[in-house]
């Protein structure tokens, strides 16, 4: 079974390009050069560069003693939350600002939903002196005050999304008629495995780096390279798909992937996008979404903004449809929890994306002595108002 | 040959068409529409059937697209109000929209639908050319619906061969590379772009769009291929309360 992007852009059934013919140049441009420019020494040398001195990386595989305890496995945490700007979503950006460069393209724009991808995407343009404008929904903009200035402190001009609910799928189609309207000069940074055709795999050969240290860290700390489980949680799905990259092809290695449950899946409020979606075309590329009989876009609800997202990527869909890949749910509350837990017994505050993940152990069984790997895939400062107003803290 | 390859056979110049969305202002005004655009002088109509997400347009009929979900269309309702069509309006219709929609419904029972009711056409602009060619075109043949592709001013000519090639009604060229509902800028590199175009001879008629939204955009889009569509302007000028009349003093200008 081939799990990666085929020459037509296709994972099985999923990915390709649904685009109108006015995105067609931005996209082919892409789709001819990204792997020559990224495979290039030079590029290469640079991305690897910034991500050691800039973003901080190899970001740690924490061996967490109190969670392994508790849970009867040993627990590693890959700490991306370690990274500069606090989030897995900078390795990214890093290697798409180069990319952008080497393309000629001098305008950044890019969709953020709690704002960790704006503020990612506004830091490497503030890094490489590049204009930067960032679509946000009206709703989240009002939800994520802290990431709005920060982005503006930066330098971006931070724009709202007035159209549909408002939130990230708005902006994600807000920044889709900008780039229809600049064709040229701009680049749009996607923050994660979505999108026509390079985009998702651009996005997972960024990201695998997380996978790629995992194994080195593995290896020298337990003597083999696979774990039992690798752990993730999926909105769009760039730091599951960064986490299970280097990992899919060892098929002894468990794959898990959370999405959010919301208020439970079968609420009315939830973003558990497998277990509600159906297969479609969202944001440019076929894959499972949520929706409509009619084929209208279903708005997801998660108490994670990261999270919030009524599709997967197209490689995901292919994992979940092959059963490759485990995709369950976790709710709001349960995410919650897990990330009071988490904090309470080893000192780390998760973002709650991360926490979805960390709360289905709580579901596993283990015989003891299993190695388990779970992408921290960002910290918590962002959500201490959620976290907050939860505990009554 | 369908109504709309025949309209292109006896008409060669100054077509206008008008595009407008399904269940928009009213949900029931959806016929209505189309035979006040006949009367008034419509040579043929795109009817937008409406999505949540419409990446490729602007305010206007994104706004318009929005009221009519609320209004409850959707392809089922609009092949149901669309039954008795061909009783009351005979110009070719087109029906446009974005591919979800029309793969949630089946590209195979969407082409049948459109055979039924006596569609010619449609356009989805997100439907990619690989995809078409590769999966759909059967059913579109089989039931002589034409596709209709887009062009834009970045569009290759390499690209514009193949989709003359794949095309048998007419080729919607985009005035720029834009959202609906932009003003039509006939700029010095415009008028390279249109003539351009009409230089390579294709084996399909043009037809403007995007930018057209009075008599006088018509006329210069005129100049450079059989015909224009306005959508967004038309769309911006109904009025609720006095559709028909609306409608027709829109419509009068191109008289």
């Amino acid at each position: 079974m081939d799990y990666f992007v085929n020459d037509k852009g296709y994972y099985g059934d999923f990915g390709g390009a649904y685009i109108p013919e006015m995105l067609y140049p931005n996209v082919e441009e892409l789709r001819q050069q990204y792997l020559s420019i990224i495979q290039e020494p030079s590029f290469q040398r640079e991305f690897k560069a910034l991500l050691k001195d800039y973003v901080g990386r190899p970001s740690p595989l924490y061996l967490a003693k109190r969670l392994s305890e508790k849970y009867g496995a040993n627990i590693f945490l890959k700490r991306e939350d370690l990274n500069h700007t606090g989030a897995h979503k900078i390795n990214n950006t890093i290697g798409q600002i180069l990319l952008a460069e080497k393309l000629g393209k001098r305008r950044i724009i890019a969709e953020t939903g709690a704002g960790q991808h704006g503020v990612a995407t506004a830091t490497v343009c503030a890094l490489r002196g590049l204009e930067c404008i960032v679509y946000m929904g009206e709703v989240d903009i009002k939800r994520q005050a802290p990431n709005v200035a920060r982005m503006k402190m930066l330098g971006a001009t931070v724009v709202p999304a007035t159209s549909g609910s408002k939130t990230l799928k708005d902006a994600t189609n807000e920044a889709m008629r900008d780039w229809i309207n600049n064709p040229i000069d701009t680049h749009y940074i996607i923050g994660s495995v979505v999108g026509p055709h390079p985009y998702p795999d651009m996005v997972a050969t960024f990201q695998s780096i997380i996978s790629e240290e995992t194994k080195k860290q593995l290896l020298e700390q337990t003597g083999s390279a696979e774990p039992d489980y690798v752990l993730a949680c999926v909105g769009g799905g760039s730091n599951a798909i960064g986490m299970f990259y280097h990992f899919i092809n060892d098929e002894n290695v468990k794959l898990i992937a959370v999405e959010a449950g919301g208020k439970g899946v079968n609420s009315g409020y939830s973003a558990a996008t497998t277990a509600l979606g159906k297969e479609g075309v969202l944001h440019g590329s076929r894959s499972i979404l949520m929706q409509t009989t009619d084929g209208q876009v279903v708005e997801p609800h998660s108490v994670s903004a990261g999270l919030d997202y009524p599709g997967i990527g197209p490689q995901h869909a292919h994992l979940f449809k092959t059963g490759r890949g485990k995709y369950v749910s976790i709710t709001d509350d349960e995410s919650l929890n897990a990330g009071l837990l988490l904090t309470k017994l080893e000192g780390i505050i998760p973002a709650i994306e991360s926490a979805h993940a960390l709360a289905y152990l709580e579901y596993m069984n283990f015989n003891g002595g299993e190695n388990v790997v779970v992408c921290l895939s960002g910290r918590g400062d962002k959500d201490m108002e959620t976290y907050m107003k939860h505990f009554n803290l | 040959m369908n109504r709309l390859q025949q309209l292109f056979q006896t008409k060669k110049k100054n077509l206008l068409s008008i595009y407008y969305t399904a269940g928009y202002p009213n949900l029931n005004d959806t016929v209505k529409i189309a035979e006040a655009l006949e009367k008034a002088g419509a040579d043929f109509m795109e009817i937008g059937f409406p999505y949540s997400d419409p990446v490729a347009d602007g305010p206007t009929i994104q706004a318009s697209s929005k009221e009519a979900l609320d209004n409850g269309m959707t392809l089922e309702v609009l092949f149901e109000q669309l039954k008795d069509l061909r009783e009351k309006v005979s110009i070719p219709i087109l029906l446009m929209g974005y591919v979800n929609v029309v793969l949630q419904y089946g590209v195979a029972n969407f082409c049948k639908k459109c055979k039924e009711v006596g569609v010619d056409g449609c356009i989805i602009p997100d439907l990619p050319m690989y995809e078409y060619e590769e999966l759909y075109r059967g059913c579109f043949d089989e039931n002589g619906i034409s596709n209709i592709f887009l062009v834009t001013p970045q569009t290759s000519d390499e690209r514009i061969r193949k989709i003359d090639s794949l095309s048998n009604a007419f080729i919607y060229l985009l005035s720029s590379a834009a959202t609906t509902g932009k003003d039509l800028a006939v700029t010095e590199n415009a008028r390279a772009y249109f003539s351009r175009i009409q230089s390579m001879n294709l084996n399909n008629p043009i037809m403007i769009g995007f930018g057209i939204s009075d008599k006088q955009t018509f006329n210069s889009a005129n100049e450079y291929a059989s015909g224009a569509i306005i959508g967004s302007a038309f769309v911006k000028n109904i009025d609720k309360n006095e559709l028909e009349g609306s409608i027709n003093s829109f419509m009068s200008q191109f008289k």
